[in-house]
């Protein structure tokens, strides 16, 4: 259970900020997460009142609210459009529609989670976060960053053009993945971008131009080898890393098919 | 008939579709201490010190009470029929933590959170002890569970504390070796289950208070209301006068609430401090300290003749009770008992078990009993002999399995006076399309559609054993209220006795009213468990409802001034046949209520000295992807023959439910184990019941047999709808995969890496 | 600390502890229908409304709750009485402690999506576990519902 005697329903990100610089005070976020462990915190921070709960579709971009519900993520047609369904399929598997009424945007890319579908979609894109003191940064490079006392105020994907296809491998239908998979076509090449093996989604771009000549089924699968070759998968309750290692080869060249047009791949 | 067999609704259904406040925590008086428990987290130590001084600071605190504080004598917490079968091996604290999660103190408060506090506070120095974890380790090992020299057993059932055995039985007929000798081919195969949760959506719970006498009033979440008040005896070691116990409504059971897990310890506080005390425990607490499935590993043998005659069956089972023996030396008889006598004609059979303690959770009561486990270990033995014969799994079965009005030496020496298996199997083999799917089709690059069979049974009650009651009341208006011991737990046996009772009373089941259980108001029943009520309190329903209308009939009669074969009673009216001269029900009634001598009330009680047993087909159609082993469940065929169906619509959501059940059994619902014996799958996060998501399509049907000796024909459905999924999957993995999988879970996991390994 | 809400159309104002959960919370204030299944927000027992999306009132602080709206199934009694007819008539409400967790969810779904598909119901309703009844019976009492609300507007009523 997770026990504190002060709440803030902070006014302005300054408050916050000063608020979390004291190492016993959090932001809640969402809570989900935070609530499971058995802790005692300082003051639980809450940004809800500051308006940052929206999706905002821009001409070359979608700014998206750290508070923004995961719900709200999957429900976005300009989202769902930019991604072909990428962006739903990424959150639809997530324990159910109330969870994700109440997880947020903010508490899922914050904890940069091993097993975060959240994380591995975003990497896929081309997407930034907004740090209150940090200024913007480049997803990938936040994903690799300490935590912090800042705040996340934004995430913001640029409409760069990419096509982009999401699978993920779960035991159960609502389950964490065993392994997630996002397959970008971009103007840089192709990148894949594996979560939950298990360790912190990591991105693999095809710098041997596998696919440079075109996705075929042998350089889908070429491919899908190259990245299981470069991924550290690790072992937990979920599944071994041999087994996590194995599917990234099948999840790869699947998402790749999908890139060249086969819509049954999966 | 006119109410038996019709799918009438539930009578508690807009209550529970309403959402009011009918379950335990609902109901709890607001003035109630919080009882909670420090638990072990060790899996075997001696207790050396606990310092209780600085919790006891903490305000609000109300009673702390440790091994020290607990009378000594031992007891179990199985809900059974006394003498229980199940060793006296508990205390409500002991010194010796036997798994981790074993409640250690007990401590009560005015709120949850004085109640945290004060469990933080508390200091407990261990001596670490070595467990026995591995459940093949146990048997004479030199590390004991149970080495205290009050522990007893009670019944004849090979149990011996001095080598970990909770039983131990040999059992035969005929010459097993010389059959298998004999034998043109002999199959054997180990399956191994898991200790595997009951998951009920409501967790373990009780409230209890003193009332105006003195006495100990203990609401709960329970399925066996009279035997709970004998464990509170035992464990409180006081007079069973003293205690009264009720169940409001249930969240639940499917066996859990079989065994009486939480209702001690706030029983202990409140009769210590005279103040009302809950438990509710956490979904976590509900896994580590619950009383799940007991795990098991089933050698199944089979010796069959080339054209397919299958001779002989022997079965060893090892159980795995876990630190306490709760069901154990009984659920693991049905392994065999409950699985050999599917098939009929066996010239020998040979049944062998043990049950050992080890240092992991105490198993208990889950819907099967044992007898899932057994038939999972013999359906999939049956399914490899079948491919080894080159013969048609479902021609095989039909050729061997037990057919109506068979002797089954192998179940207790009885008859089967009502089998359909044999209509079950045709009609399932023809709605799961076997002639064109078996055993599978390639439908894609990596995806294979296959199917899989299982024949299941079960019993009804526990023969010579269990006691039904019920005790029928006629009111004032012509009403009735039919009183029961039995536990509605969301079965609906409240609506089906009283289904049994209109029919026989002739009237609308509005007019019976069902009450139960109350240790001080309801008829003795043994409760709510081992496939009983609808049998066996079914079977006590229609007897004191023809009772009662028997007496309706006299006193009709005796008012219209003739004898009682001269009238005829139509539900509302005593009418005499001659001139047609009437007196109503309802006059009847009130008239019994003014200078009268005669009860307008009966008890009828009884026990059956057989167990018929309900019979079940399952076949599944799945879809297998060979890449990440993923099954996709797209089509599941049942026939149940549960003997005549009192109520269509629950029967069918019990075998919907079991199928659910058998299948998370058999695809997600995993249980494993630290190194130091710590549960892993301690939440809904971590052991996956099945969502809507994952069960694909059931399609249930009845093909109904008579049974003479149950209520209108009836016998049992609780539990035999929980077995096929095991066998049924299993087998159309093997037919999709070519591998033969002997251990359940099979995750998506076991069967992309069994591929990959087959493959190269 | 104080908070200010609208609990099933009625006002409330009361003191609660900074970290209690709106679960708690709406029990204390009578509303029994919502139950606790898990503490890992995995089971969907604890479902209400808060500004009319369905939450997990397990995992939502009670503070946070202030200024808002919040509907339990006491709310919501008429139409769980419509709804909840259909899945009695199937026997699948079993032990009923998943019920208004279910109905509740059921019920945010009709009023996003009035007349879902086989697979949007299942995805919808995922997150809302039962270990009674096999789902299969739910399934089949939500898609009477939906056939009985078509004739009834159809009927213009």
């Amino acid at each position: 259970m997770l026990t504190f005697n002060q709440y803030r329903k902070v006014t302005s990100l300054e408050e916050a900020y000063e608020l979390n610089q004291k190492k016993a005070n959090k932001i809640i976020g969402g809570m989900l997460w935070m609530k499971m462990g058995a802790r005692n915190i300082g003051t639980a921070i809450d940004l809800s009142g500051l308006g940052l709960d929206k999706i905002e579709e821009k001409e070359d971009e979608f700014s998206i609210g750290c508070m923004t519900s995961l719900r709200d993520l999957e429900l976005h047609p300009g989202l769902d459009a930019y991604t072909g369904g990428a962006m739903r399929e990424s959150l639809r598997h997530i324990v159910g529609v109330q969870f994700r009424n109440v997880a947020t945007v903010g508490g899922s890319i914050f904890g940069r989670f091993g097993f975060s579908d959240v994380l591995t979609m975003f990497l896929a894109l081309d997407s930034y976060v907004e740090l209150y003191k940090g200024g913007i940064v480049s997803m990938d490079q936040f994903a690799a960053m300490e935590r912090d006392n800042d705040i996340l105020v934004r995430v913001i994907v640029k409409k760069t053009p990419l096509s982009v296809a999401y699978l993920s491998h779960r035991n159960t239908k609502t389950d964490f993945p065993v392994i997630a998979c996002a397959v970008a076509q971009t103007e840089q090449g192709v990148k894949a971008v594996i979560g939950a093996r298990p360790y912190k989604a990591c991105i693999v771009w095809d710098n041997d131009d596998i696919l440079k000549e075109g996705i075929s089924l042998e350089s889908a699968k070429a491919f899908g080898e190259y990245v299981a070759d470069h991924v550290k998968t690790g072992s937990n309750m979920r599944g071994s890393k041999e087994y996590r290692s194995h599917l990234i080869k099948v999840l790869v060249r699947r998402g790749c098919q999908v890139l060249g047009g086969e819509q049954n791949a999966n | 008939m006119k109410v038996v067999n019709q799918p009438i609704r539930k009578k508690d259904a807009m209550a529970l579709v309403t959402g009011k406040p009918v379950y335990t925590d609902d109901l709890a008086p607001k003035d109630c201490l919080i009882v909670k428990l420090l638990r072990s987290p060790h899996a075997h130590a001696w207790i050396e010190e606990i310092q209780t001084d600085r919790a006891w600071k903490v305000p609000g605190i109300e009673a702390i009470y440790t091994y020290q504080d607990v009378p000594q004598k031992r007891f179990t917490m199985a809900g059974q029929t006394y003498p229980e079968p199940s060793p006296y091996d508990r205390l409500i604290l002991d010194q010796r933590v036997r798994y981790v999660g074993d409640p250690v103190v007990i401590v009560a408060g005015e709120t949850e959170k004085a109640v945290d506090r004060a469990l933080k506070m508390i200091k407990v120095k261990y001596k670490v002890l070595e467990p026995i974890l591995d459940f093949h380790d146990a048997k004479d090992s030199d590390i004991l569970v149970h080495p205290e020299d009050n522990w007893k057993s009670l019944c004849p059932v090979g149990a011996d504390n001095k080598r970990n055995l909770c039983a131990s039985e040999k059992d035969s007929y005929g010459d097993i070796d010389r059959v298998f000798e004999e034998c043109d081919v002999v199959v054997e195969g180990t399956y191994h289950t898991k200790a595997n949760n009951q998951a009920m959506m409501e967790t373990f719970r009780t409230y209890t208070y003193m009332d105006t006498y003195g006495r100990l009033n203990v609401v709960s979440s329970t399925q066996i209301v009279f035997h709970l008040r004998r464990i509170l005896g035992h464990a409180l070691d006081i007079p069973k006068s003293k205690i009264r116990v009720m169940k409001p409504r249930i969240g639940g059971g499917f066996g859990a609430k079989q065994t009486s897990v939480a209702e001690v310890y706030p029983a202990f506080v409140t009769w210590k401090t005279g103040k009302p005390a809950k438990i509710i425990y956490t979904r976590e607490e509900s896994q580590v300290q619950g009383s799940p499935r007991h795990e098991m590993e089933v050698t199944c043998k089979i010796g069959a003749m080339k054209d397919g005659k299958i001779r002989g069956i022997s079965v060893y089972t090892l159980s795995n009770t876990g630190a306490f023996g709760e069901h154990g030396p009984t659920t693991v008889g049905l392994s065999g008992h409950k699985a050999i006598s599917l098939y009929g004609d066996l010239e020998a059979y040979r049944f062998d078990y043990d049950v050992v303690y080890t240092n992991v959770e105490a198993a208990g009561a889950y819907r099967g009993y044992g007898a899932t486990q057994g038939i999972f270990a013999v359906e999939s033995t049956v399914n490899e002999l079948a491919d080894k014969l080159q013969i048609d799994p479902i021609r095989l079965r039909q050729m061997n399995m037990v057919k109506e009005g068979e002797k089954m030496p192998s179940y207790y020496g009885e008859t089967a006076n009502s089998c359909a298996l044999d209509r079950c199997v045709a009609r399932v083999k023809d709605m799961i399309g076997w002639e064109e799917k078996f055993p599978c089709r390639v439908v894609g690059d990596h995806k294979v559609r296959s199917v899989g069979i299982s024949l299941a049974m079960q019993g009804s009650s526990i023969s010579n054993v269990d006691v039904g009651s019920a005790n029928l009341k006629l009111n004032d208006d012509g009403f009735y209220v039919l009183g029961i011991g039995a536990a509605d737990m969301g079965t609906g046996c409240d609506t089906i006795l009283a289904q049994m009772a209109a029919e026989v009373l002739e009237c609308d089941i509005d007019r019976i009213v069902t009450v139960g259980a109350d240790t001080d108001i309801s008829p003795y029943d043994s409760g709510s468990y081992a496939s009983s009520t609808t049998y066996l309190t079914g079977k006590a329903t229609e007897e004191a409802a023809t009772e009662l209308r028997r007496r309706i009939v006299e006193a009709g009669a005796k008012t219209l001034g003739v004898e009682a074969d001269q009238v005829e009673f139509d539900g509302d009216f005593v009418r005499c046949l001659e001139d047609g001269r009437e007196i109503s029900l309802v006059d009847l009634a009130t008239a019994s209520m003014c200078n009268n001598n005669t009860a307008f009330q009966v008890t009828a009680t009884k026990s059956s000295p057989v167990s018929p047993p309900p019979y079940m087909v399952g076949a599944v159609e799945i879809e297998l992807d060979k890449e990440t082993g993923h099954v996709e469940i797209l089509d599941y065929a049942a026939v149940v023959d549960c003997g005549t169906v009192v109520n269509p619509n629950l029967a069918r959501v019990q075998t919907e439910g079991g199928i659910v059940q058998g299948i998370g059994m058999t695809l997600s619902e995993d249980i494993t184990y630290s190194k130091k014996g710590k549960l892993w799958e301690n939440s809904f996060m971590q052991y996956k019941i099945p969502t809507r998501l994952d069960m694909g399509k059931i399609r249930v049907e009845f093909e109904s047999s008579y049974e003479p000796t149950g209520p209108f024909g009836a016998k049992s459905i609780g539990e035999v709808v929980i077995n096929t999924p095991l066998g049924a999957l299993t087998h159309a993995i093997y037919n999709a995969t070519g591998i033969r999988f002997h251990e359940l879970p099979i995750t998506p996991e076991k069967i992309a890496m069994g591929i990959l390994e087959h493959e190269s | 600390m104080q908070i200010k809400l609208e609990l099933n159309g009625k006002k409330v104002t009361a003191e609660i502890e900074a970290d209690m959960l709106l679960l708690d919370f709406v029990r204390t204030q009578g509303c029994y229908s919502v139950k606790r299944g898990c503490e890992t927000a995995n089971c969907g027992l604890c479902t209400v409304f808060l500004d009319d999306k369905p939450v997990l009132s397990c995992s939502t602080l009670a503070a946070r709750a202030d200024g808002r709206k919040v509907t339990t199934l006491e709310g919501l009694q008429e139409e769980a009485a419509e709804f909840g007819a259909f899945i009695a008539d199937q026997g699948a409400e079993q032990c009923g402690f998943c019920n208004p967790g279910f109905i509740m969810n059921a019920l945010a779904l009709f009023r996003e999506n009035p007349y879902p598909d086989e697979e949007e119901i299942k995805e919808y309703l995922a997150g809302n576990l039962c270990r009674c009844s096999g789902y299969e019976g739910q399934l089949r009492g939500i898609l009477a519902f939906l056939e009985y609300k078509k004739s009834k507007e159809q009927k213009g009523e």
